[in-house]
């Protein structure tokens, strides 16, 4: 296990190093000189030349990368240009709100999708399966959006029991702040709920269909049994996986949703830096954001080793 | 399997039809300009002039439709293209060669997988000037990984085959062995996959057309279309709806169409 872990470790500190160089690049790709872009065509020579070294433009580029870098595994990730104000302390605010609306939408969306898999699954070759089936098409098919959209005519401006946009703040109100999110929350949650429906259902298929279940209903388990504790802990895996995903596309699906309620979160705040081409402010939000993907597909990989020893001695 | 009519190939066919044709009707034939603004006609519901009704500006929510399936079909398209030319070639080149070499370029098709289309579009967004370019570069990009790992995982599975074999003693070239007998083998599941990622690639670009980082706003697409209609579908939800449905129905489509194609393709892999 040892072995599997540091090997995965490893990949996975290669990965985000390679992500903070496609990060740090792009930046460096950016066509003309950024001062000017940030300052506008009039600027004051001098002034321009403050924000060149504002951004480190008078270092050269690999030096800047080193320090950057340095920066970042210490926690620094620079200065807002907009805000004034460190990138860092800007990002944990903003987590406040993009946080609980991801792991809000991810518990969502496993509550309803696992039971409704494992559900559909049983009853294949009833009507209820492809009845699911085809609920579950539709609604992966369902821009998360346009389902906020039509979540806040129903709740906010039909039955008005909800609000239709904005966060009033943890520190001001907590139950607004929670009324503030649940709109979000299944807008983002339902559309999850529906790929995880699919692909439990999958899963299950794919363990029920195997030998040892038969053999399990052979010796004449209840069938509650043969689901819950040899059919579900096979296809745990699967599921791992599953929702390593899940969480992964609530996360970066998080960006549209904050944009439609209004919510000021991590999402927002990228846009607002493309805007103002905050450049420090969008390197810290991407970077977050991709390492935050490198490390759930670097925990799904843990938990196979843990869960299927085959997997950690291969 | 025979006997059985692959409904979801049918009705996913249907509706990528459905789409393609509107895109098509669009360049012969339109009930109104889209673009023109009639502000006695503003938030009309279904009506014999406007049979989809009209937005906050008057416009033909019909006519915007249709013309905003253009943007949706060429986007999808040649991102799924980018992703499907330069995912499958260094998938490949990756499986066949081996060792290594096959070892540095998956970990370096890896890091995109760090990189989900909306992230990539906001990297990009922040290098170029935001628009339909970027939004394709962007979808295709983060959908490169996809391809790559598919088809190395044919070729792996392919190289050892007989039939390789059989070809290499005949003295054929490695790139000939790869290019007329492994490739042609390897064509079922990159179609299949191209399906559902065109699915994924038009919920992309509608995403991005909304976030105002995809097809320009004076260019109906049916993401700018929803990201206009929020500010007034408390008025009329007509301008929200619309488009909406018809992003669904495209996304519906592709989806269907490749679970079907992939149910008819490969029976081994039927859920």
């Amino acid at each position: 296990m040892t072995r599997y872990l540091a090997r995965r470790a490893l990949t996975a500190l290669v990965s985000v190093w390679l992500a903070s160089v496609v990060v740090f690049g792009a930046v460096l790709a950016v066509p003309g000189d950024p001062a000017a872009l940030i300052l506008g065509m009039n600027a004051a020579p001098e002034a321009l030349a403050a924000m060149r070294t504002r951004l480190g433009l008078d270092v050269p580029a690999p030096a800047r990368y080193l320090r950057w870098s340095a920066g970042v595994v210490t926690g620094d990730l620079g200065e807002s240009l907009q805000y004034q104000r460190p990138v860092g302390r800007l990002i944990r605010d903003r987590l406040g709100v993009s946080l609980p609306l991801a792991l809000g939408a991810a518990l969502l969306a496993t509550l309803l999708a696992v039971p409704a898999g494992i559900f559909a699954a049983l009853r294949r070759g009833t009507l209820w399966d492809p009845l699911l089936v085809l609920a579950t098409q539709v609604g992966a098919a369902i821009p998360s959006f346009w389902l906020a959209l039509l979540l806040i005519l129903l709740f906010a401006v039909q039955l008005g029991w909800l609000p239709s946009g904005g966060f009033p703040g943890w520190d001001v109100s907590l139950g607004g702040s929670a009324r503030a999110l649940l709109l979000p929350v299944l807008a983002l949650g339902l559309g999850q709920a529906a790929v995880m429906a699919r692909l439990t259902r999958a899963a299950m298929l794919d363990v029920l269909s195997q030998d040892f279940v038969r053999t399990a209903r052979a010796k004449g388990l209840a069938p509650f049994r043969v689901v819950g504790k040899h059919a579900l802990r096979n296809a745990l895996v699967t599921l791992i996986t599953v929702l390593g995903l899940s969480l992964t596309n609530v996360f970066i699906g998080s960006i549209v949703v904050e944009q439609v309620f209004a919510l000021p979160g991590l999402g927002r705040l990228a846009l607002t830096a493309i805007g103002n081409r905050d450049y420090p402010l969008l390197q810290g939000v991407i970077l977050l954001y991709a390492g935050t993907i490198v490390l759930l597909s670097f925990l799904v990989d843990l938990s196979y080793g843990w869960l299927d020893p085959r997997i950690r001695y291969a | 399997m025979g006997r059985r009519v692959p409904l979801n190939l049918a009705l996913g066919l249907a509706l990528v039809g459905l789409v393609v044709a509107a895109a098509l009707v669009s360049y012969a034939w339109l009930p109104h300009d889209p673009q023109r603004l009639n502000f006695a006609a503003q938030f009309s519901g279904p009506t014999a002039a406007n049979w989809l009704g009209t937005d906050h500006f008057g416009r033909d929510l019909f006519s915007r439709v249709l013309v905003g399936a253009r943007a949706t079909l060429y986007v999808g398209f040649i991102a799924v293209g980018i992703a499907l030319s330069l995912g499958s070639l260094v998938g490949a080149v990756a499986g066949w060669v081996g060792g290594w070499f096959d070892e540095l370029l998956m970990r370096l098709v890896d890091v995109l997988y760090a990189f989900p289309a909306i992230l990539m579009a906001l990297l990009l967004a922040a290098v170029y000037r935001p628009g339909t370019l970027t939004a394709m570069a962007a979808i295709g990009l983060a959908t490169v990984p996809i391809f790559a790992r598919l088809m190395r995982a044919s070729v792996l599975s392919l190289r050892e085959r007989d039939f390789v074999e059989a070809g290499r003693a005949l003295g054929a070239s490695e790139a000939r062995l790869l290019w007329a007998h492994v490739l042609p083998s390897t064509l079922s599941p990159i179609v299949v996959q191209a399906s559902l990622s065109l699915a994924v690639a038009v919920l992309a670009e509608a995403a991005l057309s909304f976030l105002g980082l995809g097809t320009p706003p004076d260019v109906p697409s049916w993401g700018n279309m929803l990201r206009e209609a929020q500010g007034s579908m408390v008025i009329s939800p007509y301008a929200a709806l619309v488009p909406g449905l018809a992003i669904l129905v495209t996304v519906l489509g592709w989806s269907l169409l490749g679970d079907g194609l992939r149910d008819r393709l490969d029976p081994t892999t039927r859920a």
